[in-house]
């Protein structure tokens, strides 16, 4: 495991900080901003695969095995997720023939 | 047969809730009964323990039925007290009320409401019970407000009349001005003396030194409540107005029982009362006032039941003379043979109303006696024992006060004597107006006057025996009786006994006697020369009336007093409050608040737009938010 975590650390951790941050970052941006509830769902699953890496790159630096279990619990509850989210949204399609989600407003006051 | 006591009170209760609860389905001769048997139960008890009583071991009894309050070291047990005094109360409220108990079953008998009456006529002598009976003046006040509560009820008893559910009210509200009073006394000895009871109160009281301000103010409330309770000056008004409920009532309550309760009240409380001359003087003042100011407005008054009742308010006064006095056992002397005559008074006078097919006015009476001869009869006998003529019961206790009056001062002696001699006048006047001369009524009337049922009559005889011999129990030494009432009485006011011997000569009351009779003889003469021989009738249009006869007609423009200074004061205080305090600032309040929620309610409701992304964003910012307050 030393020799992994050496080369790892040839890599500052700051940098893989900011890849995250990046990533999470567009990956909020595009649940805000975008009206196409798939591209919704990518965006969600970029967040969710930033915070994936920068726990695998924690756990790399610091010799611990956790990180690297949590991300495959992140894995697994992302998985289930999207299977429960697209169902959803087929079934949105199946009754207003769209996936606009500016049109889904009849909870308004 | 002491052992009984606690069921005094209970039979009227119960009679009571029989005929509320069951009323409707009881016929009404059954309803009547079960009334009336529920007090004469209640009468053959007090008799009971009342003949055992004479016995030299007798000694007063407290029945103490549970412990009622215990705060700290308050102690208020609820509690019975049986001595003399309390018994013969007992016997005529329960006596005189059965005997009016049977009456009402012949005058009420077409009244659709007669269980209602019966119910409320036995909660009545429920409550009169308790008043008579408490061992401490808690109780007696739960009877005080519960008489004033079924004295609403039964003047107001025919409700669909207006007129009579005003007169129901100014009498509660009169009552209460007084109960404001009894309640403030009851609270300074409360927190005085630290009990409530009679004994320990009296025990206490004896560390004060007479007409200490202590005193003097405690009695003063309990004489304010003693005021409104029995229609003294200025709180009487409700009495005459009273006369708009059945006679049966005018007659239990306000005759022979409620309004005697302030005196009982100040009787019981005779040594606190001996220990505040003060006050004592301010009694007889209120008293002889009173005496006189009614008998003089009764002199023009043409409603027979009316008269009456002015009457009732000059007798009261003249037992608080007796009170103011100290002269606690003559005072419950008058007390008692006011009970008889008054209440057969009353009586009879509802039997000529009866007679009359309700007809209340004596200007359309007349000649009655051949046609109503029993109720004229007893009715003659009772004037003659309201009159002061020996040997019937009103001259012995009457000329007993006057006694006591001279031996204060003439002057006293010479107003009561004057209020004799208005009230001698006054009642001749009205039995001639009403039985002697010619008819006055109409031909329907005529054809329709009927001797009244046995079931009224018998109470009249009875009550008019006992007016004739009802005397006699309190026979002074100087015509040769023993006073059997001050000897019975004596444990109970013994420490006010020795202010009780008017120390006359034999000689003076003699004469004072002959006097006060040869003066209401007089009187009787002048009535008969002026209503009889001369055949004068009150006048039948107001506007004839002149002079000071004008203000007598008027009462003294008292009614009216009392409206412009202040009911109509009070009420337009009261509308302001309204307008200003209650609508505008307290509904303003509460109105406001709703209107508040409605409008952040409803700026909050524009939250919900149904947007997913708006949703969405405002989820982020919030979790922002909340890691950056983490944070900090």
């Amino acid at each position: 495991m030393e020799t992994v975590s050496e080369t790892i650390r040839l890599v500052p951790i700051n940098w893989y900080l900011a890849l995250s941050t990046i990533l999470f970052s567009i990956g909020v941006a595009g649940v805000l901003l975008r009206r196409n509830a798939i591209v919704i769902f990518m965006s969600i699953e970029l967040m969710l695969n930033s915070v994936n890496l920068l726990l695998a790159a924690f756990s790399a630096y610091s010799n611990n095995p956790a990180g690297q279990v949590f991300v495959f619990f992140i894995m697994v509850v992302a998985a289930a997720e999207v299977a429960v989210g697209l169902a959803i949204l087929v079934m949105i399609f199946r009754n207003t023939k769209s996936t606009d989600i500016n049109t889904l407003s009849n909870l308004k006051w | 047969m002491t052992q009984l006591a606690w069921l005094i009170p209970i039979f009227p209760l119960v009679g009571f809730l029989i005929n509320a609860l069951w009323g409707k389905k009881l016929s009404k001769s059954a309803s009547g009964i079960a009334g009336s048997a529920a007090v004469l139960a209640s009468f053959v008890i007090a008799l009971g323990i009342f003949l055992g009583s004479h016995s030299e071991s007798f000694q007063p009894v407290t029945v103490k039925l549970f412990d009622w309050i215990s705060a700290g070291t308050l102690n208020i047990p609820f509690e019975f007290l049986i001595d003399q005094f309390a018994l013969m109360m007992l016997l005529i409220v329960t006596g005189i009320g059965f005997l009016i108990h049977v009456y009402s079953i012949g005058y009420m008998h077409d009244d659709e409401g007669f269980q209602r009456f019966f119910s409320y006529l036995n909660l009545f002598i429920f409550f009169m019970l308790l008043l008579v009976m408490g061992n401490n003046y808690l109780i007696v006040f739960i009877g005080w407000e519960g008489v004033g509560l079924c004295s609403y009820l039964l003047i107001g008893f025919w409700y669909k009349n207006q007129a009579y559910n005003d007169a129901a009210k100014k009498a509660f509200i009169m009552n209460r001005i007084g109960d404001l009073g009894f309640l403030l006394g009851l609270f300074l000895m409360a927190k005085t003396f630290g009990t409530l009871t009679f004994s320990e109160v009296f025990e206490a009281s004896k560390a004060y030194s007479t007409d200490s301000s202590m005193m003097i103010a405690i009695t003063v409330l309990l004489f304010i409540g003693a005021i409104g309770k029995s229609a003294q000056l200025p709180l009487y008004t409700w009495l005459p107005d009273a006369m708009a409920g059945p006679t049966p009532v005018s007659a239990l309550i306000h005759a022979a029982t409620m309004v005697t309760a302030g005196i009982y009240l100040i009787a019981r409380s005779n040594p606190l009362f001996s220990a505040a001359p003060f006050t004592q003087n301010i009694i007889l003042v209120v008293g002889l006032l009173t005496a006189i100011f009614a008998a003089t407005i009764g002199l023009k008054q043409n409603d027979i039941k009316k008269v009456l009742a002015y009457s009732t308010v000059s007798q009261l006064g003249f037992m608080f003379i007796a009170l103011g006095l100290g002269a606690y056992t003559t005072a419950f002397f008058h007390v008692t043979t006011h009970a008889f005559f008054k209440a057969l008074l009353f009586l009879g006078a509802g039997s000529v109303i009866h007679a009359m097919g309700g007809e209340q006015d004596i200007r359309f009476m007349g000649g009655l006696k051949d046609k109503i001869p029993t109720t004229y009869k007893t009715f003659l006998i009772g004037t003659i024992a309201i009159a002061g003529i020996p040997p019937l019961a009103g001259f012995f206790s009457k000329d007993e006060i006057l006694a006591f009056a001279f031996g204060r001062s003439p002057i006293i002696w010479a107003l009561g004597a004057i209020a004799s001699m208005v009230t001698a006048f006054y009642m001749f006047r009205l039995l001639f107006l009403t039985f002697f001369g010619e008819f006055r009524g109409t031909r329907h009337q005529l054809e329709h006057l009927h001797e009244s049922p046995a079931s009224m009559t018998v109470p009249l005889m009875v009550l008019a025996g006992l007016s004739i011999v009802g005397g006699f129990m309190g026979v002074p030494e100087v015509l040769g009786g023993s006073h059997w009432l001050k000897e019975y009485l004596s444990p109970v006011f013994g420490i006010s006994l020795s202010a009780e011997a008017a120390h006359l000569s034999h000689t003076t009351e003699y004469v004072l006697m002959a006097v006060a009779v040869a003066l209401a003889a007089a009187m009787i003469v002048y009535a008969k020369s002026l209503y009889v021989t001369k055949g004068v009738l009150p006048e039948q249009n107001e506007i004839d009336i002149k002079g000071y006869a004008k203000v007598l007609y008027h009462k003294y423009y008292i009614d009216e007093l009392y409206d412009k200074f202040i009911v109509q004061p009070m009420s337009a205080i009261s509308g302001f409050l309204y307008r200003f305090v209650e609508v505008k600032f307290v509904d303003g309040i509460v109105n406001g608040l709703g209107q508040l929620a409605m409008g952040i309610a409803q700026n909050l409701r524009l939250l919900q737009t149904g947007a997913t992304g708006f949703y969405i964003f405002i989820m982020v910012i919030s979790i922002i938010a909340a890691l950056f307050l983490q944070v900090f």
